[in-house]
């Protein structure tokens, strides 16, 4: 198991090292020059020149991105030009609202997709699977934030029940923190619950036809505890991964979903930053986003590795 | 939401059953017919400008006059639609293309010659996918500015590592299979197998992927469009429709309305094809 992780964490660093690479790149090859932005139109080319090499623009390519770097890995990925923000700062104010979004469309998608695939799996083809499968099969075809403008026409225009904007902080009124994380985290679990029923299915019925749910049958138990204790765990494995794989998917959505209900997440944060220009702002949350991606990944094939024997021994 | 990452939709089993070509599938391809069309002769068709105002036919809704009715500016939404598809079709079927010949050929090479090349580009391909899609789509486009091109060039650069991995798959499923052994010991150089023996057989599931990244694209130039940040208007794209559409949900519900259900029928139906096409070409029963 140790060899495994250390083959992993060897992996890691390098494509931890290319994505600041490629994010440095991204906001360094800019068209235009940036003390030009920072400074506007009107400034003297001795201000811009000033502000070129007390930013070290002047320098060679590869010792700003040594010099930035040195920076993120102290933990100083810059200032935002326009707000005097922090990017660490602004991060850190925004991450608890995506993570809040986040984790509710998780557990909402699974609250739909686990049961359905268990009862789907239970007579696969039969009227309730062809049923749910198609339905699953055409969801996937609808964008999350075409979801979010149906779920605001539903229940904030047409029923007036909740709201489609107007985020408070927990602190404050904690009813209706939950109550504005409602329709934009059923928007992104409404996209997300027919890729997890599917993969669980599929492997729900790879599971029931092995000797032991036979025998467990034989033996007399119930079939809803054979369902739930014997045949759902061992079938979970994929779900596990897909659902990790999926957060790549979950971070682009939430990103749309929290500029189309004005929470203040890091979707928000990113999308305002690409309005106001403010690029050491967006250099920032990409490489955080990336970061975060890779190492939730990282995370992602450990627990595998844990759950599932052949991985590790590299057999599977 | 999707950037490019159709690979685990692509895994899953599918409900479609039976090797006949049902109703729905000719009903999707009929669909995706009419629409490319609309989009290719938008010019001859017998359509409002999409782009004059009329004040005072603001937010008509569907009628004789304007079918599917006007937006916020008095402009005719179903010339809207069809001069939008042009830009959703655009940017779907040229960046998949780029990703189907690029990573294509990239995984064909990796998984036919293996070793440090193989190394080398599934490491690139790696970091590629180490970012979340979207967020990397959106970070490009806003430093290259906002355009057509663009647009379409950064989306087709990011669905090279999918494609690439799918090919790289298929190939060296294939690549050490006896009928290529004996095209070697018959003789043929490198190009030929690749070419002759290798590529097709795995120019089917690429043109199914193909088909499902086309969708995956729509979705994410919409988001673009609902964001801002996809073509600059007045052009009309859906996603930006769907965008000016959410402001009057209240009073003209449509505008948002309309323009999503047709990129719903769209995406559904490249879904729908490059599933069975899928479906048709995998040779497990198990896949159908």
């Amino acid at each position: 198991m140790s060899g495994f992780v250390i083959g992993r964490l060897l992996h890691l660093v390098p494509v931890l090292l290319a994505v600041t690479v490629l994010t440095f790149l991204m906001a360094a090859l800019l068209p235009g020059d940036l003390a030009v932005v920072m400074l506007g139109d009107q400034a003297t080319p001795d201000k811009v020149a000033a502000l070129r090499h007390d930013m070290g623009l002047d320098q060679p390519i590869w010792w700003q991105y040594l010099h930035w770097l040195a920076g993120v890995a102290q933990g100083d990925l810059g200032r935002s030009f326009r707000t005097g923000e922090t990017v660490i700062g602004a991060v850190a104010g925004r991450l608890p609202v995506s993570l809040e979004l986040m984790l509710m469309a998780e557990a909402c998608g699974l609250a739909i997709g686990v049961p359905l695939a268990i009862v789907c799996a239970v007579r696969p083809g039969g009227a309730f699977d062809r049923l749910m499968t198609g339905s699953a099969f055409g969801m996937l075809s609808v964008p999350v934030y075409l979801w979010a403008i149906i779920l605001i026409y539903l229940f904030a225009v047409r029923l007036r029940v909740l709201p489609a904007t107007g985020w408070v902080p927990f602190a404050e009124d904690p009813v209706g923190n939950v109550r504005s994380f409602v329709l934009p985290a059923l928007a992104l679990a409404l996209g997300e619950w027919p890729v997890l029923m599917r993969v669980l299915r599929s492997d729900m019925i790879t599971t029931l036809q092995e000797d032991y749910i036979a025998m467990a049958k034989a033996k007399g138990l119930k079939p809803s505890r054979i369902l739930l204790v014997h045949a759902l765990k061992p079938s979970s494995l994929t779900l596990v991964t897909v659902s990790a794989i999926n957060i790549g998917r979950l971070i682009g959505g939430a990103l749309v979903v929290e500029t189309i209900f004005a929470l203040p997440g890091i979707g928000r944060l990113l999308v305002g930053a690409i309005y106001a220009r403010d690029f050491v702002i967006l250099q920032g949350v990409v490489l955080f986003a990336a970061a975060g991606f890779v190492l939730i990944n990282f995370a992602v094939d450990i627990l595998y590795a844990m759950l599932d024997p052949r991985i590790r021994h590299g057999r599977a | 939401m999707a950037a490019l990452d159709v690979g685990i939709d692509a895994a899953i089993g599918t409900p479609v059953r039976g090797r006949r070509i049902g109703l729905v599938t000719w009903m999707a391809a009929g669909w995706l017919v009419l629409i490319i069309a609309a989009a290719v002769f938008a010019d001859l068709l017998p359509l409002d400008s999409p782009t004059d105002m009329d004040m005072l036919g603001r937010r008509l809704p569907p009628g004789a006059e304007h079918w599917l009715g006007t937006d916020g500016l008095g402009r005719d939404m179903l010339s809207r639609i069809v001069f939008g598809a042009r830009v959703s079709l655009t940017v779907g079927l040229v960046s998949a293309f780029i990703g189907l010949s690029i990573g294509g050929a990239i995984g064909l090479l990796a998984g036919y010659f293996g070793g440090r090349f193989e190394s080398l580009a599934m490491a690139g391909i790696d970091v590629l996918l180490a970012f979340p899609p979207l967020v990397l789509v959106l970070a490009i486009t806003a430093c290259l500015g906002l355009s057509l091109f663009n647009l379409t060039a950064t989306i087709g650069f990011l669905s090279i590592p999918p494609f690439a991995r799918v090919a790289r798959a298929a190939t060296s499923s294939v690549a050490r299979r006896d009928f290529v052994t004996a095209a070697r010991a018959l003789g043929a150089t490198h190009t030929r197998i690749l070419l002759r023996e290798l590529l097709p057989n795995v120019l089917l599931p690429l043109v199914a992927f193909f088909l499902l990244a086309v969708a995956v694209t729509i979705v994410v130039e919409g988001a673009l469009g609902l964001l801002g940040l996809g073509v600059p208007p007045p052009q009309p794209s859906w996603g930006g429709m769907i965008g000016e559409g959410r402001d009057s949900l209240e009073i003209a519900p449509w505008l948002a309305f309309i323009p999503a259900g047709a990129m719903f029928l769209t995406v559904l139906s490249f879904n729908f094809v490059g599933d069975r096409l899928r479906a048709l070409t995998d040779p497990r029963p198990g896949a159908l």
